[in-house]
């Protein structure tokens, strides 16, 4: 299957039972299939939106309502997304949405990029807030992963994005599907609204014009994310025991990174990856692991450089941090990335 | 001989009141007149004075309760 | 014996207004309690309060209520209504929330005649902002974007939503009245009455336009500003059906 069908299914097993979307390249066979999928469920339900600002809007709505909801779109359509996504972390409701990254920014293109990590894991909205991301590199991940974001937006009862590009979204590959869960068995959610039937109503805002209520409103998401980031640290590393350099990569940069290690392997190199998976929180505890043992890192993303950072910031000084990136869409081959290794590229 | 005149009153709550004076307008019967006293909100609510110059009282046609914005005030037929 | 013939509505808060002294939407939001009351819907409804001078709706409305962001309770009520159909949900909203940044989610929602009640009320300014044009702002009408009255060359204007409503397919039954007097106010019960009915029996979109004093910002007395729109507004906005294509109701 596609990665976005994939995708599609998955949300549909993890009990997804409301999907508003909008066309754009290149995700729009996720839109498709989640039409399919949703026509054949009595209680599913599928509105083609009339804007991607609409469909973060619904899934809003629906999810207030209990409902586990999802919305995708790409790079330009998640930017039309964040002041719904901004009001979604403020009044605690629980969503997946998938952004399916092309070329930037402005209108850009449609190859795979990901030139979004600044914008999903740094909350893209305005206000003082995370959002949980998490990164999948294959088809198989595309699946529990989907899976993940539905148990952790409940769970955290916070916007779960998944950060695929359109390289992902379109590539075929094997994957086996998780077991379906009947939404009707899911755990109970006391504070959906669904009409005060012999209780008192309920109210789901953001206002807040008491700065003091304001003030505490933030505290109580710093404290929920700080939860998060202590529970949530997932990454994979690869041939990492011996190496002597360490590429960190996520997505489908990490995939690159990995045929380029295998290739210096091949010469000699002991080179390694590093490949975070939630990449808000960042899985700085297990980074700082195998910093014990390796000084040279090499990040290698396809934009101009934003996680990076993150590196930096987790390895605070105790590592000398090198960058390599291709933006606006290119997708480097793992021979390019093999002589980066090899230091032999100028632009490193 | 004409219909027997239903007659009424009106309670109206100085508090919740804010001045608008609507119900004033659309009082029939011109038995409502604003207070001399100021309320905590700031305002001088109206006060019900019961019958106006030639004698007439409060017939309860409640137009002036559907008018008020503030819901300050009750009516009662007798 | 004396009978009571007018009380503090059910699934209206006993709790006074923030709204300014003539304001006409806790005139509205008093009529849409009762009829709540009276179709005995409030433990099956949810309310969607907008960005504007009603945003605190939600501290007066008695039922369940979620806030949208400016201009998007359409398309919030529309996730609510296809996760809970047999729920009633109305959006509660201004003419600029509705009519300007909402525009595209109002329509389409029309279009796609979901079948929510939207309450849409036209005071012609931006109220909680200080009294900005509005989409709805009639020509000549001052306001503190338009200098010397609004020229329509220079500002376009006054848009006729509900007609625009009107032609979509999905509208079932849209209606324009006002609340400047006892009649008008019968009258937007009257209104607000069948719109609910027509979501209850599910026949579409529904949405009633209810004409509303805002004196501050008109710089009117209240009593003057209930005139103005027998005067002024009506002329742009006539009091009448738009839409009704409702059965046994």
């Amino acid at each position: 299957m596609s990665g976005n069908h994939v995708i599609g299914e998955a949300a549909i097993r993890a009990g997804c039972r409301f999907y508003a979307g909008y066309p754009i390249t290149p995700q729009n066979e996720l839109t498709e299939y989640m039409a399919g999928a949703m026509a054949k469920l009595k209680d599913g339900t599928f509105i083609q939106a009339e804007s991607e600002l609409a469909a973060i809007n619904m899934v809003l709505g629906a999810s207030a309502a209990g409902c586990r909801a999802m919305t995708s779109s790409s790079s330009p359509g998640i930017s039309l997304k964040q002041e719904g996504i901004s009001f979604l972390s403020a009044m605690d409701l629980p969503a997946v949405i998938v952004n399916c990254m092309r070329g930037g920014p402005g209108l850009g293109n449609i190859s795979p990029s990901q030139g979004d990590y600044f914008q999903a894991t740094r909350g893209g909205g305005h206000g003082d807030y995370r959002n949980i991301v998490l990164g999948p590199a294959t088809a198989q991940e595309l699946a529990d992963l989907t899976m993940l974001a539905f148990d952790y937006a409940d769970k955290y009862r916070t916007p779960v994005m998944i950060l695929q590009d359109g390289m992902m979204g379109q590539m075929m590959e094997p994957a086996v599907m998780p077991d379906p869960v009947d939404p009707k068995r899911l755990p109970p959610k006391p504070w959906k609204l669904d009409g005060a039937d012999g209780r008192p109503s309920r109210i789901i805002k953001s206002l807040y014009l008491d700065p003091a209520e304001e003030e505490q409103i933030n505290w109580n998401l710093a404290h929920k994310y700080e939860k998060i980031t202590d529970e949530i640290q997932r990454a994979e590393t690869y041939r990492t025991d011996d190496a002597q350099i360490i590429i960190v990569a996520y997505g489908t940069a990490a995939r690159i990174a990995k045929g380029a290690v295998n290739r210096v392997r091949e010469k000699g190199v002991k080179a390694g990856l590093f490949r975070p998976i939630s990449l808000w929180p960042f899985p700085t505890r297990i980074l700082k692991e195998v910093n014990k043992k390796v000084k040279d890192f090499l990040v290698f993303e396809m934009s101009t450089g934003q996680m990076v950072e993150d590196v930096r910031l987790s390895l605070e000084g105790k590592g000398n941090v090198r960058f390599y990136g291709r933006p606006g869409g290119v997708v480097s081959t793992p021979i390019e990335i093999a002589e980066v290794i090899e230091g032999k590229f100028g632009r490193v | 001989m004409g219909k027997e005149q239903v007659t009424g009153n009106i309670i109206i709550d100085q508090e919740l009141c804010k001045g608008c004076y609507l119900c004033i307008s659309v009082c029939p019967q011109n038995v409502i007149a604003v207070s001399k006293n100021i309320n905590r909100q700031g305002y001088y609510p109206v006060i019900f004075k019961g019958t106006n110059e030639e004698g007439k009282g409060c017939i309860a046609c409640v137009r002036c309760a559907t008018i008020c914005p503030d819901i300050a005030i009750e009516v009662y037929r007798d | 014996m004396t009978t009571q013939l007018f009380s503090w509505p059910r699934y209206l808060k006993k709790t006074a207004f923030h709204y300014c002294p003539g304001c006409g939407h806790s005139i509205i939001h008093r009529l849409v309690a009762e009829v709540i009351g009276e179709l005995d819907i409030g433990a099956k409804t949810i309310g969607v309060p907008p960005a504007g001078c009603a945003v605190l709706a939600y501290n007066y409305f008695d039922v369940d209520m979620v806030e949208a962001a400016h201009g998007r309770a359409a398309a919030v009520a529309t996730g609510l209504k296809r996760v809970l159909p047999d729920r009633i949900i109305f959006t509660y909203q201004g003419d600029g929330d509705i009519a300007a940044i909402g525009t595209a989610e109002t329509i389409h929602a029309a279009n796609r005649g979901e079948n929510i009640t939207m309450v849409f009320v036209n005071n012609g300014v931006y109220g909680m902002t200080g009294g900005q044009m509005a989409p709805t702002t009639i020509l000549g009408q001052n306001s503190t974007t338009t200098p010397g009255g609004r020229d329509q060359k220079r500002d376009g204007a006054p848009l006729d939503l509900s007609e625009m409503l009107g032609i979509t397919r999905g509208a079932a039954y849209i209606e324009r009245t006002a609340v400047n007097s006892p009649k008008n106010i019968r009258r937007t019960k009257k209104a607000l009455t069948k719109a609910f009915k027509t979501q209850m029996t599910g026949q579409g979109f529904s949405l009633v336009e209810i004409l509303s004093p805002c004196p501050t910002n008109w710089k009117m007395t209240p009593v003057d500003a209930c005139k103005w729109i027998e005067g002024s507004t009506a002329p742009f906005y006539p009091l009448k059906v738009i839409k009704d294509i409702v059965t046994n109701i």
